[in-house]
């Protein structure tokens, strides 16, 4: 039960394909420029992260080694391609606003990835866990992107207005050195906040460790008297 | 009371007696010419324009400095230059609240955050100017008076264009006499060539400033406008140019620290604000043509390092 946890919480934090691993840059970087954007490229990564991932995993028996990269290829543009047809059925705008980085998804680094480096090696439910845990790691690092530069470059959250009408929204948080700017600070910030969690998991670990012992010298015949 | 009688110190030994301090104090009193020039032409919005700026660098720098336990040196006046060369290179009638953001973004983002005073890789200043003119493009355009010198002229000289911007989209050229004194819309700081050379002045006599710079961009502007047909006195007193080349070029910090490469630096930066100028979509680029060769600066240097005394040549 832990490690499927684990499989599942991976993506999440410790290695996120934006913040820790940085990888899929070119959609995380264009499409963020509302925060509806960045949920939909992220929901689209995850569902073919997810099917493909499974898929594959379930697969791995009958794929050759040699010839599995095209075979992977094959699987990830078949569900890319669901996406495509069912984003420009079911929401023509959003499709229209994200265009080209759909298709793109077949050649987005994370999915590969995750089916080289864990669909490829671990059985079909330990793979979809890691493709949800991924996909949502996904999806929350663009939402956060999405939202810094929606709310700040255009006033709003959501398309729902977030300042007063004065508001003079600053246009260079929704071009490309927005994204660059917001990026990099955030993975600033992400990094502090790592150091710090790391730094109070160790001084919680210390002074369990401290206590126990304490608690072990108090039991035993030496103990030191209190002054 | 012991005398200390053996001093061990690394080279170089020749102390001329610069500090960062001094430095900076002879910079800001070479800026007081051309902020004057802005507070009589533009009027009071100016002057809460330049004290905003550099209230909110002060402020920033120490607030960044704080929060990385590192000591507090807003004294030395560094953030105090940003900030006033900032206000100096807006329109006069930018809102102050842009310019306390431009101001916070070009200490926290431009500076702090590549270690603070000596480490910055680009102008800091002219960072702001940049992130503003992304961020505002209709406020960082918009040539508007709302006092001063030149408000009392009435609607005739409240024209809505910069010299440079009637050159470029209406083909006139405007005349040199208020291009030198300064009474034309413009940047709060570039306004009079005569404050800037004043301040110019100042500092070349002081040798905080090596000449080679801005003889290198300005002759560049001024040789290439002519032979490109252009009247080089007009190119090199209209927009940003004078106070680029003196005042943000110049930056210790951001440019070359050879001879050979600061002539390199001034000759590149020159190409590019011409190219721009006459070739581009904006009508200014002295911006744009200092921070790329900001960006040149460490190739330079490496390419026009000197040999040193009794070096070989090494063969091809």
């Amino acid at each position: 039960m832990k490690h499927l946890w684990e499989d599942l919480s991976r993506g999440l934090w410790r290695e996120n394909p934006t913040f820790r691993i940085m990888i899929g840059m070119c959609p995380t970087l264009a499409v963020t420029t509302e925060a509806v954007n960045g949920v939909s490229m992220g929901l689209s990564a995850m569902f073919v992260l997810l099917c493909s991932s499974t898929l594959i995993s379930a697969l791995k028996p009958v794929i050759p080694n040699k010839a599995r990269i095209p075979i992977y290829i094959v699987i990830i543009s078949t569900f890319v391609t669901i996406v495509d047809y069912f984003l420009k059925a079911m929401f023509p705008a959003i499709h229209k606003v994200l265009g080209i980085f759909i298709p793109l998804i077949v050649v987005n680094c994370i999915i590969l990835g995750r089916a080289e480096a864990f669909a490829g090696k671990n059985p079909p439910l330990r793979s979809a866990l890691d493709a949800v845990g991924m996909g949502l790691g996904f999806t929350w690092a663009l939402l956060v992107l999405g939202s810094i530069r929606e709310i700040l470059g255009n006033g709003t959250w959501f398309g729902l207005r977030v300042f007063a009408p004065g508001y003079v929204p600053w246009i260079v948080m929704i071009l490309p050195p927005g994204g660059f700017l917001t990026l990099g600070l955030l993975l600033g910030g992400m990094n502090w906040l790592a150091e710090k969690l790391a730094f109070w998991s160790a001084q919680r670990v210390g002074e369990r460790r401290l206590a126990t012992a304490q608690a072990a010298a108090g039991e035993g015949c030496c103990r030191v008297p209190e002054v | 009371m012991s005398e200390q009688l053996l001093i061990l110190t690394s080279s170089p030994h020749i102390f001329d007696g610069d500090t960062v301090d001094g430095i900076m104090r002879a910079v800001l009193v070479a800026l007081i010419p051309s902020a004057l020039a802005g507070l009589y032409f533009f009027g009071v919005h100016a002057a809460w324009l330049m004290l905003a700026c550099m209230a909110a660098a002060v402020a920033s720098e120490a607030a960044v400095q704080a929060l990385r336990k590192k000591p507090i040196t807003v004294r030395d006046g560094s953030a105090l230059i940003t900030g006033l060369l900032l206000a100096l290179s807006l329109p006069p009638a930018t809102p102050v609240g842009m310019g306390v953001l431009g101001s916070t973004v070009a200490i926290v983002l431009a500076k702090q955050l590549f270690g603070g005073l000596g480490t910055n890789p680009f102008n800091p200043a002219l960072i702001g100017r940049a992130f503003l003119a992304a961020a505002f493009p209709v406020q960082l355009t918009t040539w508007n008076v709302l006092g001063g010198k030149l408000a009392q002229f009435g609607a005739d000289a409240l024209t809505s264009a910069t010299p440079l911007k009637l050159w470029k989209m209406q083909h006139v050229t405007s005349s040199l006499g208020p291009l030198f004194f300064g009474n034309r819309l413009g940047s709060i700081g570039e306004t009079s060539t005569l404050a800037i050379l004043l301040g110019a002045a100042f500092l070349l006599a002081r040798r905080v400033i090596d000449w080679r710079i801005p003889a290198a961009y300005l002759g560049t502007v001024a040789l290439l406008s002519a032979l490109l047909g252009q009247s080089p006195l007009f190119h090199l007193m209209a927009g940003g140019l004078m106070l680029g080349a003196f005042f943000m070029a110049t930056d210790l910090v951001t440019s070359p620290v050879t001879r050979l490469g600061r002539w390199v630096f001034g000759i590149g930066a020159g190409l590019i604000l011409v190219v721009i100028r006459l070739y581009g979509g904006l009508p200014e680029g002295v911006t744009y043509s200092i921070l790329i060769m900001n960006g040149f600066t460490p190739l330079i240097n490496r390419a026009t390092t000197p040999r040193r005394f009794g070096e070989v040549k090494a063969r091809a």
